[in-house]
């Protein structure tokens, strides 16, 4: 039985970007101070996302309870370091004979020599070809870079990622439990909503760290566009949940030519302001590997993008305004 | 001219800005202030991330405006490399 007033969370059978809404919407993030895990008893298939939720969960406290996992598939999880993460047994003997799969284990990053380490791990760890480990080499950068600079999160940032041989795709997740991105981006701008901040952090050329158009010399506020970009010219899901919001994009129809669009609510997505509050940031992305588009014509086509909306914006704010007196 | 090899600094893959902001503020900075000309060569380094690209010459490009395009050189930048700082050139010059 659940104990009232702890956070509290249940592993479904399958939770990945696509149907990760009702996980999310079920978590119980009020009370800190205790964390209880339950799970479907039996299956579980969870994207990486959802083990960083677990794990940076898990250092809002060190009062965990973790019912006895009982799903076939329960060994992924030791696997992927969610225990050792948490800091408590799972019971759970991981034989060696058993194949390793090709995944990133959860990993948590405070500063830049860990970052390139774990950068240098990607590669032999994914078994990636040199084309194939670019974006998401670039994927991991940007966003642990974000977290580093934006969140001021002493925890810094935890990771993992997983290779599916069904779809040959990469999927990867990343949380803090940092300041958010409203609050991040009301250093500058100004978001009513936390869904109207991811909404001005998506947007190519908005950075919390100015109001300036070009950004500063350290950022230009195009870093979260650009991920976003690559997923969906992947068609692939791109997932933000920070504060009481969660953006996703969702999969562009095969039929159709993705156009990148500066404003995120013009793309395919789905959205919602009323999720339990996410004391940080949450990132979800999905990454195929089959993709006929080389990392350097997404580079091209996001580019231009970048350049247009900047060139729009400029236009919209230096247009002539009539005076009605 | 002075020349700037990447790879010793920031690895095969150019992602800390850290130390992008570092080479432009100790070494790119004070040489455009003195007129001169700098080469980043860029050989060994494999990728980068836009971010990098732009804590490195972002500034110098609203500092200086096209002349320090007159005054840098880019060696030895492939594909992926080129098309970055294409993106931060032109999105500087379109930003001011």
């Amino acid at each position: 039985m659940p104990i009232l007033g702890n956070m509290r969370l249940h592993l479904p059978n399958s939770a990945f970007l696509g149907n990760l809404d009702p996980f999310l919407r079920n978590l119980v993030l009020s009370e800190p101070e205790k964390m209880e895990i339950t799970a479907n008893k039996r299956w579980l298939s969870l994207h990486p996302v959802v083990l960083c939720i677990i794990a940076a969960l898990g250092l809002r406290t060190t009062k965990i309870h973790c019912e006895r996992l009982e799903a076939k598939s329960k060994h992924y999880l030791e696997r992927m370091g969610v225990f050792r993460m948490l800091h408590i047994s799972s019971g759970i003997n991981i034989q060696e004979h058993e194949p390793a799969g090709r995944f990133v284990p959860l990993s948590q990053i405070k500063n830049s020599p860990q970052l390139n380490s774990f950068m240098n791990e990607i590669v032999p760890l994914l078994h990636l070809a040199p084309s194939e480990a670019e974006p998401i080499k670039y994927v991991i950068g940007e966003l642990v870079r974000n977290v580093f600079e934006h969140a001021a999160s002493e925890s810094g940032a935890l990771v993992c990622a997983q290779y599916y041989k069904k779809s040959n795709s990469i999927k990867i997740g990343i949380a803090d439990v940092g300041i958010g991105i409203r609050k991040t981006i009301n250093q500058s701008h100004f978001a009513a909503t936390d869904l109207d901040a991811i909404r001005l952090a998506l947007t190519p050329g908005v950075t919390g760290t100015t109001s300036r158009e070009g950004g500063t010399e350290y950022n230009a506020g195009a870093g979260l566009f650009f991920i976003k970009s690559l997923a969906k010219l992947h068609r692939n899901f791109f997932l933000v949940y920070s504060g009481s919001a969660m953006y996703k994009l969702l999969k562009e129809s095969p039929g159709k030519h993705p156009i990148l669009y500066s404003d995120p609510f013009k793309d395919r997505h789905s959205a919602a302001n009323d999720y339990p509050v996410w004391k940080g940031t949450v990132i979800g992305i999905d990454l195929s590997l089959d993709t006929s588009l080389e990392f350097s014509s997404f580079l091209g086509l996001a580019g231009k993008a970048l350049v247009k909306a900047i060139k729009e914006r400029k236009k919209e704010k230096y247009r002539p305004k009539v005076k009605f007196i | 001219m002075i020349a700037v090899k990447l790879r010793p600094l920031v690895g095969d893959f150019a992602e800390n800005k850290d130390k992008a902001r570092e080479i432009r503020l100790h070494t790119l900075l004070p040489a455009l202030k003195d007129n001169q000309e700098i080469t980043l060569d860029f050989e060994g380094v494999e990728s980068a991330t836009q971010s990098f690209i732009h804590a490195l010459i972002s500034d110098l490009i609203r500092t200086f405006g096209a002349r320090a395009l007159d005054h840098l050189y880019f060696k030895n930048c492939n594909e992926t490399i080129q098309k970055l700082i294409n993106i931060v050139v032109e999105y500087m010059l379109e930003s001011e």
